[in-house]
């Protein structure tokens, strides 16, 4: 399967835009990927837009936890962005919360909190 | 034998298809004197442009000589009638729609009967006579019941709509500010409506790309379990798209009926007035980075 | 109860659940649900879709437009012939999840439909209805 879901790279941060229906595969391998990167790239703070998604299942729920989760041993901070309303009603119906996940409305406003949260931490040494 | 059509087992079709027989060959006259006695009912005619309720009947006629033709002719539940039921429902849409009495719109079907049954008579000098002018009948009554139900569905979905809109127009979202936005809800919430603003505030969250929605219920007297949860789910979609919810107006009755119901608030701020609300959003809005309030 | 249009489709594959949810999408539209009860069914339609293909070894569903009087409806029918599910009160329970992690979301996909019927028993695979009503 050649298609992959792309990383960019914005200074200290990574972004990540989900545009396609992802099957499941396609799904873990952005999660490998992208954990990876952070790694590499020594990323403070991950962006994902999902805006582009019209439904979130508990596949996706525990691919975008599982992110957060890695980032944040990694001391990097997770903002899922762009979630739409009837997939955050379905959501909560669901019963799935996002932990470790912040969210923000739009990828702008979502920066404003990565660089927030990385203003709150304290400088890394060396 | 006759025609492979079962219908020699059931005692009130004869052998031969009549019924189609006389729909194909006299189509055009039943079809000028169907319009004739259909506007005489009507009265005040007219209404329905002639050539439109011409068209309406041609279909009828087409879809009722090719559901007789069907083995499962007396039965209107079934597949062969599919077709004219979705015809007369989208027919009694039309008229309810356009304002037309249940009666007015059951007259479409109706008015055929005196037309049919003459046809019937000048084809069977017979005993059979009797068996088809009644199934002929029973058939043309079901299928004018029909349009009253498929009527009375298109009123109730007029009304369930003008509702909405009403609901829409009298829960207005405010923009206070650059990123607040304030719900004013006023009145007895029920269930549903409290989904419909739920929902409508959702998506002025999004359109506005406000962070911080206040919810003011000054001016509800009483919450119920219900309304209460459906708060509660509006508060955490909220927080998942990114956006933060502030209760104000909460008097001291309801905060007593919250906590009786045992709702849980969890960490949702609330404050007693709106205007606190706002300066406490205007707050959390100034702690971020300054740039978020540039927009 | 009238069924007025019905398909079945396979469920073996990952991608099976996609084509699965792209078609429920396209019937919920045309039956014109509201979009978030589309998202509902949809949601549900993913989880129970990929619980037949992962734990249940493949299976199929058919999904059915039906008319009930007047109201009008969207059917789901989802059916495994897998290992079935040994505890459905436990199944249903939120959070639930199998060994190797992967949550049934039973519960959760319930409460996104009007109506949920499950027929399973171990080792005879596993039947659930779902359906949704305008």
């Amino acid at each position: 399967m050649a298609e992959h879901i792309p990383i960019l790279r914005m200074g200290e941060f990574l972004l990540v835009t989900i545009q396609v229906d992802m099957h499941d595969t396609l799904a873990l391998d952005l999660q490998d990927r992208l954990t990876t990167r952070v790694v590499e790239t020594g990323a403070r703070g991950v962006l994902i837009d999902i805006s582009a998604l019209d439904i979130v299942d508990s596949f996706v729920g525990r691919m975008l936890s599982y992110i957060a989760r890695v980032a944040s041993l990694l001391d990097a901070a997770t903002v899922v962005v762009g979630m739409r309303p009837a997939v955050a009603i379905t959501l909560v119906e669901l019963g799935l919360s996002l932990p470790g996940i912040r969210t923000a409305l739009d990828v702008d406003q979502g920066m404003h909190l990565l660089r927030a949260s990385r203003a709150e931490m304290p400088a890394a040494p060396g | 034998m006759s025609m492979a059509t079962g219908f020699a087992e059931n005692p009130s079709m004869p052998p031969e298809n009549t019924l189609a027989r006389v729909l194909e060959r006299h189509e055009g006259e039943l079809l000028v004197e169907w319009m004739a006695d259909h506007s005489a009912s009507m009265g005040r005619g007219g209404r329905i442009p002639e050539e439109e309720l011409r068209q309406q009947g041609r279909e009828f006629l087409r879809l009722l000589v090719q559901a007789a033709r069907g083995s499962g002719a007396n039965d209107m539940e079934g597949p062969e009638w599919q077709e004219m039921r979705e015809f007369l429902a989208e027919v009694s849409r039309s008229r309810g729609l356009q304002g037309f009495t249940p009666s007015e719109t059951a007259t479409f079907v109706f008015s055929f009967k005196r037309p049919l049954f003459e046809r019937l008579r000048d084809e069977n000098a017979n005993s059979h006579l009797f068996d088809e002018l009644w199934s002929a009948t029973l058939l043309l009554d079901k299928l004018g019941l029909y349009t009253t139900e498929a009527y009375q569905k298109t009123r109730e979905e007029v009304i369930a709509r003008q509702q909405e809109e009403m609901l829409e127009l009298s829960t207005p979202v405010v923009k206070l500010w650059d990123g607040i936005l304030a719900l004013p809800m006023i009145g007895t919430l029920d269930s549903n409506r409290t989904q419909v603003v739920m929902e409508t505030l959702l998506e002025k969250i999004v359109e506005t790309g406000s962070r911080i929605a206040i919810i003011d219920i000054t001016g509800v007297p009483t919450v119920d379990t219900l309304v209460a949860q459906h708060l509660m789910k509006t508060v955490t979609a909220a927080r998942l798209m990114g956006a933060e919810c502030i209760i104000s107006g909460i008097r001291p009755q309801i905060a007593q009926t919250i906590v009786h119901l045992q709702v849980d608030l969890g960490n949702v701020a609330t404050k007693a007035s709106l205007a606190d609300a706002f300066q406490l959003a205007l707050q959390r809005l100034g702690t971020t980075v300054a740039g978020a309030i540039h927009r | 109860m009238v069924v007025h249009k019905q398909r079945v489709l396979a469920l073996s594959s990952e991608q099976d659940v996609v084509v699965v949810r792209q078609e429920v999408r396209r019937w919920a539209v045309d039956l014109a649900f509201s979009l978030v009860e589309q998202t509902k069914l949809v949601t549900a339609a993913s989880e129970l879709a990929r619980n037949a293909v992962q734990y249940g070894g493949g299976g199929e569903v058919r999904l059915e437009a039906v008319e009930n009087g007047t109201r009008r409806g969207l059917r789901l029918v989802f059916e495994d012939r897998g290992p079935g599910i040994p505890d459905v009160p436990l199944a249903l329970r939120d959070g639930y999840t199998t060994g190797n992690g992967l949550g049934l979301g039973l519960g959760g996909a319930k409460r996104l439909v009007n109506d949920f019927e499950i027929k399973t028993a171990p080792g005879e695979g596993t039947r659930i209805t779902v359906a949704r009503w305008r």
